[in-house]
């Protein structure tokens, strides 16, 4: 099918928009200390911070993924007002204030609070370490992959899984060999957004779990932290961030297309 | 998916939204003071007591970190004055053209320690009592954590904080939530938490001061009115709100 052209005067204010979307990551490149880069980048904060954010970000989407995921098919397949409820719940944490979403987790899971005192009494006790770190971005990065899968699963085409059922296969065994492997690329996409947005996760790691190096200061802290007394590395930094960040999106926008050529 | 992802990069950048300072009306005149983030109460109150005998003036505060004002600065932010936590922030601006004239330094302030309400866990000083226990710092390169830093040298000793915090209030939030066991703080800071931390005075803690320096920005347009500013901050009734809110006077 042949859409119709778009008019032509659209190229101005999507010209104007992608402009100033553009110049200021492209005016850090420019502040880039390229040639001590390395030696920036070396420094044992900035690889600590960086190995952090990695292994802490990979801990999360895993999170998200087994928790996420059947939380977004159990929506997707869901209807009525507790349905809208939920869906409303589960995207909360994206428009809430980073550090809206630190101060709600201190009140819940904080040694004074009654959750976290009770998690105390079983030797649990997160405040300040790196579990900290991975509650804090699993709870801003799951609704992200929750909205993204549950999206494609309410849009999705059911008559697969209805042959399979009239076919005698198991909810299980649909669930397995036809949902998911339909749902795979937003699966993936959404996983990737939701690293993206633990790696940038700052306001409630700051405010839940602390800064301290190796075990609680992400990149995007050290990042924070560097600012105060050393611009260089902090842009160095924040392009190693926006770098990573890059990939991410670029994987999740091939997934997406992945997934128009195939529906 | 397209739907989607524009719905979550939506929702993304209504997050993304924090509260900025907003611009507002011009009245007649406006005087805008940078000033540390320690100092936000005592020049709060001062401001309001400067436009009482100033009518038609408004005094505009940005409270920040004073290396983050300093920043700003050199960004070419319209300011009239600049009051630095600590005398290495103020040398960077001085050094940099950025002010007119010489800075004065009219207050300090030291370091104590606070403890979540009634110490439960025995703090005594910044000892060995710190050990294993959680203890939140500034961090290094921070005004208050560089003097912490020096302090904990001074006396011996060697500290294992389970965070380092880039604001001094940021530390004291941990302390006061009961999340932290102890905290090093200003004794301004300690002062501001009231009857939500017990205070414990560290042994020769007068001997590492922060100074508290403030001037007239060289780019000022209303340099006369700036001077009145400093001179009231300087003068006794400037004085008499630090000492109440904690520092010591040079």
């Amino acid at each position: 099918m042949i859409r119709p052209a778009l008019p032509r005067w659209l190229a101005v204010p999507a010209g104007l928009a992608a402009v100033f979307l553009a110049v200021p990551l492209i005016a850090m490149f420019g502040r880039v200390d390229w040639l001590h880069l390395p030696t920036l980048l070396a420094s044992p904060a900035a690889v600590d911070a960086l190995w952090l954010s990695l292994r802490t970000c990979t801990a999360s989407t895993v999170l998200c993924l087994v928790l996420g995921l059947p939380l977004a098919m159990v929506l997707a397949r869901a209807r009525g007002k507790w349905a809208t409820a939920g869906r409303i719940l589960a995207s909360l944490p994206m428009v809430l204030p980073p550090v809206v979403a630190g101060l709600a987790l201190l009140v819940a899971l904080g040694r004074r609070a009654w959750l976290g005192r009770h998690l105390s009494a079983f030797g649990i006790d997160l405040a300040f370490t790196t579990a900290a770190v991975v509650v804090a971005q699993t709870f801003v990065a799951m609704p992200y992959l929750v909205v993204s899968v549950e999206g494609a699963l309410r849009s999705a085409q059911q008559h697969y899984e209805v042959v399979a059922a009239t076919l005698g296969a198991s909810p299980t065994t649909v669930l397995r060999r036809v949902t998911l492997p339909l749902a795979a690329p937003a699966i993936a996409s959404g996983a990737a957004l939701a690293f993206a947005r633990a790696l940038g996760e700052f306001g409630a790691t700051l405010t839940f779990a602390g800064s301290l190096q190796g075990t609680t200061q992400t990149l995007p802290l050290e990042i924070y932290l560097a600012r105060e007394s050393d611009t260089d590395t902090a842009i160095a930094l924040s392009v190693v961030l926006l770098i990573i960040a890059a990939g991410l999106i670029a994987v999740t926008s091939v997934f997406s297309r992945v997934r128009g050529a195939t529906s | 998916m397209i739907r989607t992802v524009v719905a979550v990069t939506a929702l993304a950048l209504l997050g993304a939204c924090t509260p900025a300072a907003s611009p507002s009306t011009t009245p007649s005149t406006e005087l805008v003071v940078f000033a540390a983030s320690s100092l936000s109460d005592t020049y709060t109150s001062l401001g309001k007591t400067f436009e009482a005998s100033h009518p038609g003036v408004t005094v505009k505060f940005s409270f920040d970190g004073s290396s983050a004002l300093v920043d700003q600065l050199k960004q070419g932010a319209p300011a009239d004055v600049f009051a630095s936590a600590d005398r290495p922030n103020m040398t960077k601006a001085t050094t940099g053209n950025l002010m007119s004239g010489t800075p004065s330094l009219y207050a300090t302030n030291t370091l104590t320690i606070i403890v979540p309400k009634g110490n439960p866990v025995g703090i005594t000083g910044l000892d060995s009592s710190l050990d294993g226990k959680k203890l939140v710092l500034c961090a290094d390169g921070v005004p208050c954590g560089s003097a912490t830093t020096k302090l904990a040298k001074l006396l011996g000793v060697t500290l294992r904080p389970v965070s380092e915090e880039t604001k001094v209030t940021d530390v004291r939030a941990k302390v006061e939530s009961g999340q932290a066991d102890a905290g090093v703080v200003y004794v301004t800071d300690a002062k501001a938490s009231g009857s939500k931390v017990d205070t414990i005075a560290i042994k020769n803690a007068d001997q590492v001061k922060n100074e508290y320096l403030l001037g007239v920005v060289a780019t000022s347009m209303n340099a006369d009115l700036a001077s009145q500013f400093v001179a009231l901050v300087t003068g006794s009734e400037g004085q008499k709100a630090l000492s109440a809110a904690g520092f010591a006077l040079p």
